[in-house]
């Protein structure tokens, strides 16, 4: 078991035949991913990598039955690859793209909070590296080699502070069920407490460990959901302790804005909802060792 | 991406929303001459002087001054122009002021607060009203929230106007008549449209002033831009002071590196955002300070390593060298050559120690020990940290 994704995955890739899409396409196919087409406007019914072409995402959908799909176009074009595959019925939607205006995602969450009913659109990102169910299906940029199938959720706002979470983990000997990436832009889809519910109830996951940073509330909120609701261990660290306030760190959802969103504070909410906390980022999967 | 407050007033006028006549100057010369015509156009004494910089807290700084006669105007002028000005916001060495702005005095009746801001949170934007004008919003927040009043946008929707009378009927503008009322709708509308007309990250009108006339005029302005979307606003970009931005930064920007510049003596190059402000914390746990935020980004390539060392090696804060890289797409071993090219071009001054992990680990440390350079390798992290902060402080000895 895994959350999101997994063996049966059938994935689509949106702007498979450009130079990000098709270098991370390969290296997915390689990991044993189950992609099904790409999804480029003009170059439909054409081949690349021997995957079937599509001008549109519906076609794509309707020729593949692929459920899920991800995104490699550029920022300015992206929300609109984001809405066209939501409007194509995909229960899952990966956007890496980093770069996208708020503005243009503010439409896309508008979209994604009204939608009723079973059958919903889930989407990771934007400005993430993905989603990886180790030795099953990953979804995105991440270094496949460096998961272990196993039993821990992962959960992060960064990229490469996912990977050395991981990596030590695995180290440990500690798998994971399934790692998120829910990317650092200040408006996104799913959040913290989106995949810990999903971590929740997912039998196969045992723990989880989170990564947050500085910016917004996220970690606030993920720590008052832990304390209600999940019965599982949860490690966490929290990035930016020395970033000055009003300035953007790389991300640009990292900033502290008007004195809120301190990792002083993220830290503070998840120590009182008893949750461990790495002091370090040396010590990503001590920690998580520690409470197992 | 920010701007100066003259700017933002000249960009909000050509949207309609009001605001005091005035004119900026780059000089002396030119700030005698503006405020001349700001005199001659508004036909009263008072002149404004304001000073340009990009930070806030200018008025409680001494940045501001209100000049009644041409003699005290001139004075101000000169004693405004080219100081160092020094804010909550500028740090203690502040900022030079090298704009000003000379504006007409205003009969201030009552003194509000408006913005139009990102809920993250509720993933919509809010326009955030308050009685408290002139206030640290962030104190009103903390101490009075009751008197903060907010209307959420729907983006599909829009502004309403139900929307904008609430917020006008909040603030108790009835008592002024429904014509103030019915301009303060059309204020808040503007201020919603402008901010999407220009991709705002953040619209501040404070104060936004009630004239003994019955004017609602916004006497300060301040916008901020989502860089992310400066690719469709030439006009915006247009507006970049660089003076106004770390040289260091502008640099890094031509790279397509994302810098910051921070006071410590450590200078960090890392791969990825997260891990790069993580690299910062470890600095400081082992007790030294990071010099700067430095992310090369997941697809690095060489020139950009070599880039990037430049810029940290030209701050002469900078006692040792970190660099901190998970390879993951970007090869280990790509870094190593980056890094070797960098110092054999700009020479190694300081200490500098590398943390490799990741994809082509082993050759990356190979290529690193076989080129004969002073770098000290490190096992992970923690080790990475303990000894670049214990060689920076024999060096700053």
């Amino acid at each position: 078991m895994s959350i999101l994704v997994n063996k049966n995955t059938r994935l689509l890739v949106q702007g498979l035949t450009g130079k990000n899409g098709t270098f991370h396409t390969e290296k997915a196919l390689e990991y044993g991913t189950h992609v099904v087409g790409g999804v480029t406007p003009g170059k439909g019914g054409s081949q690349h990598l021997k995957l079937p072409v599509f001008d549109t995402v519906a076609e794509a959908v309707q020729n593949t039955g692929a459920n899920a799909s991800v995104i490699y176009v550029p920022a300015p074009i992206a929300a609109d690859s984001i809405l066209e595959a939501i409007y194509a019925g995909l229960e899952l939607v990966v956007c890496i793209t980093e770069g996208i205006p708020v503005l243009d995602m503010l439409k896309v969450r508008r979209v994604l909070d009204a939608q009723t009913g079973a059958k919903r659109t889930r989407l990771i990102g934007p400005n993430c590296p993905g989603i990886i169910t180790p030795g099953e299906c990953k979804i995105g940029i991440m270094p496949g080699y460096i998961h272990k199938a196993g039993h821990i959720g992962v959960v992060s706002r960064s990229g490469t502070l996912t990977y050395e979470g991981v990596h030590q983990l695995s180290q440990l000997g500690l798998g994971q069920s399934t790692c998120v990436g829910i990317g650092g832009d200040p408006i996104k889809g799913m959040d913290f407490v989106d995949v810990l519910e999903l971590f929740e109830r997912d039998p196969d996951t045992h723990a989880v460990l989170m990564m947050g940073e500085i910016g917004g509330s996220s970690e606030e909120d993920a720590a008052a959901y832990i304390q209600k609701h999940m019965t599982k261990k949860v490690a966490a660290f929290i990035a930016g302790q020395t970033a000055p306030p009003g300035r953007r760190m790389g991300h640009a959802g990292a900033i502290i804005a008007g004195g809120k969103g301190t990792a002083k504070d993220k830290i503070a909410a998840l120590q009182a909802a008893g949750i461990a906390v790495a002091q370090t980022p040396a010590e990503l999967g001590s920690t998580l060792a520690a409470i197992l | 991406m920010n701007i100066h407050e003259y700017q933002a007033k000249e960009l909000l006028q050509k949207k309609g929303l009001p605001v005091p006549m005035g004119r900026a100057a780059l000089s002396v010369e030119e700030a005698e001459q503006a405020a001349e015509w700001v005199r001659q156009q508004s036909g009263q004494p008072v002149v404004v002087v304001k000073a340009q910089i990009h930070a806030g807290g200018r008025g409680k700084g001494g940045g501001v001054k209100v000049t009644k006669t041409p003699e005290d105007t001139s004075a101000a002028i000169r004693k405004l122009y080219g100081m160092q000005l020094v804010t909550h916001q500028t740090g203690p060495d502040g900022k030079k002021v090298r704009r000003l702005l000379l504006e007409q005095g205003v009969d201030i009746a009552k003194e509000f607060y408006a913005a139009v801001v990102l809920d993250r949170k509720l993933g919509r934007l809010v326009l955030m009203v308050s009685t408290e004008g002139g206030m640290d919003i962030e104190e009103v927040a903390a101490h009075s929230p009751e008197k903060i009043f907010k209307a959420v946008i729907d983006p599909m929707v829009g502004f309403a106007p139900y929307q904008a009378r609430q917020v006008a009927f909040a603030l108790g503008l009835k008592a002024a008549g429904m014509a103030v009322v019915n301009n303060a709708c059309t204020f808040f509308q503007t201020m919603v449209r402008a901010y999407l007309e220009l991709d705002c990250s953040l619209f501040e009108v404070n104060p936004l002033v009630l004239t003994k006339q019955g004017q609602l005029i916004a006497l300060d302005a301040k916008l901020n831009f989502d860089d992310n979307a400066l690719y469709r606003h030439p006009e915006v970009e247009a507006l970049r002071d660089t003076d106004e931005e770390e040289q260091a930064e502008i640099e890094a920007k031509k790279y397509d590196l994302s810098y910051v510049k921070l006071t410590g003596n450590i200078g960090c190059m890392v791969n990825g955002a997260g891990l790069a402000m993580s690299t910062m914390d470890i600095i400081r746990f082992y007790g030294s300070m990071p010099a700067n935020f430095l992310d090369v980004g997941g697809g690095a390539t060489a020139e950009k390593v070599t880039a990037a060392f430049k810029i940290i090696t030209a701050d002469p804060a900078v006692r040792g060298i970190f660099i901190n890289i998970f390879g993951g797409i970007m090869k280990c071993d790509t870094i190593a050559q980056g890094v070797i090219t960098a110092v054999k071009e700009v020479g190694l001054k300081v200490p500098l120690v590398v943390r490799l992990e990741g994809t082509n680990v082993e050759l990356g440390k190979q290529i690193l020990s076989e080129s004969g350079l002073n770098v000290t390798a490190a096992s992970d992290m923690a080790d990475g940290a303990k000894k670049i902060v214990a060689l920076a402080g024999q060096t700053a000895a």
